[in-house]
């Protein structure tokens, strides 16, 4: 017998390394201003790394190498890592295939927080810790909070089911008071449907930066959470009765994933479909146990969304469409693709 | 000798309405239970109760200790669970789900370590699945599949080993399979208590039979004493002849005599 348990093989996560560095790399690359190929990958090594290389490019080539395309390219990495990782681990601690991490109304918290600040001037989007990221981050989690409370304490058996269902009802009720908003100020709506549709316009490395932090411990920990995952595939009633604290762990997961997805939404607004199909995807490549859709959806997220931004900002350019709209315009059809050529496994 | 498990005034009531009345039982280490009884006896109850599976009033201690003091990864490395009708996961190969039963032998962060995987490897041998390790679970036969089951309950070296009607879903020749492995494993020690469906597969297999009705324990011994004519009848309102040959119990359905058909000519 020579079969050994799944797990992310050091070939897979190779894969995972090399499509992040070739989709940032090309990203790099591509903008409206021409920048020789050979200084822009010397000058972004000068500034990663320890090395001191001369780029040669001009002093505005660098900055706009530095300053606006690597902040963006970065961003997007974070973001896109983030939001597939807590679809993973949403789809996991629910069993259910249409988890995303905006099910419990992180969307519809954001939105209402992001819109509550655009009408009161509270700022703009951009920069470090702005108004809007503020409220749409505070937003984000009052609706996850207020959907576990009504939904845990209302539910004798503490079924997920409950929590979903009223997951909902949350968005529902917030989203009305965030379309609400919108209507009556119409001299903000233009700003405000921006940030729905997401985005990942960067003024520097403030937004990276603020995220950074977030992200790495957050994907970290779901990153071994697995075996916990797949103890979790069997039931509640089994896990249980294999010796897992089922209620502890399940609260645990669910706090980092939501804490992460509001902290990528954000800076980034609403980036639609990501954390949906990106770990369907993995899965249909790579196996179901989550030991690997968790890890490689990290890889495979911070890939897809940086690609999908490539095209949100070349293919109109100087326009940009929002990503929101690229992400399910591409994704949609390749994901489709995936699920006819692997079969549903 | 110290019972493997013992209950003491173990009850479930939901809703008010009682599922079990106060039982008492106590099972001894390496022998072989069977819980029998018409449907809605309270046969699964009793064992969802035993294993903590029930939220339940009354005491259950395993090997002399009490089970509400012992943390949750004790009891699961002391009692083994097999569902009547397990949650397999979607696209669950056969050694992953049978490495699931590892779960309290190790953090849950942790990454398993070599003698999980040998525990893993030794049961699939010896439950005749190494040439299935890497199938899905889903892929498998009704009788492949309840072997990968029991597999995954082996993994956890639970000394007592619980299963809800491991044979109901299964053809003759898989029902063999599946009891023929029990009865091996009882003579290597490992204390089981089931519930089943067929009377004469029960008798013949278990030490002991336990016959519940609405609830409560009306007949307890060897198949002998449990499975008479009178039992059936009360209790199953079933009309049966009960044989013995050798030890043996056999219950068969007493039939009416096929009227002979008449001639058409």
């Amino acid at each position: 017998m020579n079969a050994t348990p799944t797990t992310a093989r050091p070939l897979w996560l190779a894969a995972g390394v090399a499509f992040v560095i070739g989709a940032a790399s090309l990203a790099l690359l591509v903008g409206p201003t021409s920048i020789p190929v050979g200084g822009t990958l010397l000058e972004t090594l000068d500034r990663l790394t320890p090395f001191t290389i001369d780029s040669g490019l001009s002093e505005t080539q660098q900055a706009i190498v530095w300053n606006l395309r690597l902040p963006r390219v970065v961003l997007g990495l974070l973001v896109g890592a983030s939001l597939a990782t807590a679809g993973g681990t949403y789809q996991g601690v629910f069993r259910n295939p249409l988890a995303d991490p905006y099910l419990l109304g992180i969307a519809a918290g954001g939105g209402l927080g992001a819109t509550l600040a655009f009408v009161n001037d509270f700022g703009d989007g951009n920069g470090a810790f702005d108004g809007v990221q503020i409220a749409a981050f505070i937003g984000a989690l009052s609706a996850v909070a207020l959907t576990w409370l009504v939904g845990v304490a209302g539910d004798r058996t503490h079924g997920t089911t409950t929590l979903i269902l009223t997951g909902v009802a949350v968005a529902s009720f917030f989203t009305a008071l965030q379309t609400y908003l919108q209507q009556r100020n119409t001299e903000n709506i233009r700003e405000i449907y921006t940030w729905l549709l997401g985005g990942l316009t960067t003024s520097g490395w403030s937004e990276v930066m603020q995220l950074l932090p977030v992200a790495v411990v957050l994907l970290a920990v779901l990153a071994m959470s697995g075996r916990t995952l797949d103890i979790m595939a069997v039931g509640d009633e089994e896990a249980k009765l294999l010796g897992l604290a089922v209620p502890q762990v399940r609260v645990g997961l669910l706090v980092a994933a939501s804490l992460l997805t509001a902290a990528a939404v954000a800076v980034s607004g609403l980036i639609a479909f990501v954390g949906l199909i990106v770990p369907h995807a993995v899965r249909l490549m790579f196996g179901a146990s989550f030991r690997v859709i968790v890890p490689l959806s990290i890889f495979a997220g911070a890939g897809f969304l940086v690609l999908c931004d490539l095209a949100a900002r070349t293919i109109l350019s100087p326009a940009e469409i929002p990503i929101g709209v690229v992400t399910a315009f591409f994704g949609a059809p390749f994901f489709v693709f995936i699920l006819r050529s692997v079969g549903s496994r | 000798m110290t019972a493997a498990i013992r209950a003491e005034q173990l009850a479930v009531t939901i809703d008010k309405a009682t599922l079990l009345h106060p039982t008492d039982l106590s099972v001894e280490p390496g022998s072989w239970l069977s819980i029998i009884g018409p449907n809605g006896a309270g046969k699964s109850t009793l064992l969802r109760a035993l294993v903590g599976a029930a939220r339940s009033k009354g005491t259950v201690t395993v090997n002399g200790v009490d089970m509400a003091s012992m943390k949750r990864t004790e009891r699961a490395r002391t009692l083994a669970w097999v569902p009547q009708v397990p949650i397999i996961p979607t696209g669950f190969r056969v050694i992953d789900y049978v490495l699931l039963g590892r779960t309290p032998h190790r953090h849950p962060l942790a990454a398993e370590r070599p003698e999980d995987l040998a525990v893993v490897q030794d049961v699939l041998i010896d439950l005749d699945l190494g040439d299935f390790a890497d199938r899905e679970v889903a892929s498998l036969s009704g009788g492949e599949r309840q072997r990968v089951i029991i597999a995954r309950a082996l993994a956890q070296q639970a000394p007592i080993l619980l299963l809800d009607e491991p044979t109901t879903a299964l053809d003759l020749g898989h029902q063999q399979e599946v009891l023929l492995l029990l009865d091996r494993l009882r003579n290597h020690g490992q204390t089981i208590i089931s519930t089943m469906h067929d009377l004469s597969l029960a008798g013949h297999f278990a030490d002991r039979l336990v016959l519940l009705a609405a609830g409560r324990v009306v007949a307890d011994g060897s198949a002998a004493d449990v499975l008479t004519e009178q039992n059936m009848a009360e209790y199953y309102n079933a009309d049966v002849t009960v044989t013995h040959n050798n030890g043996t119990v056999t219950v068969m359905p007493r039939i009416a005599p096929r009227i002979p058909r008449t001639n058409p000519s």
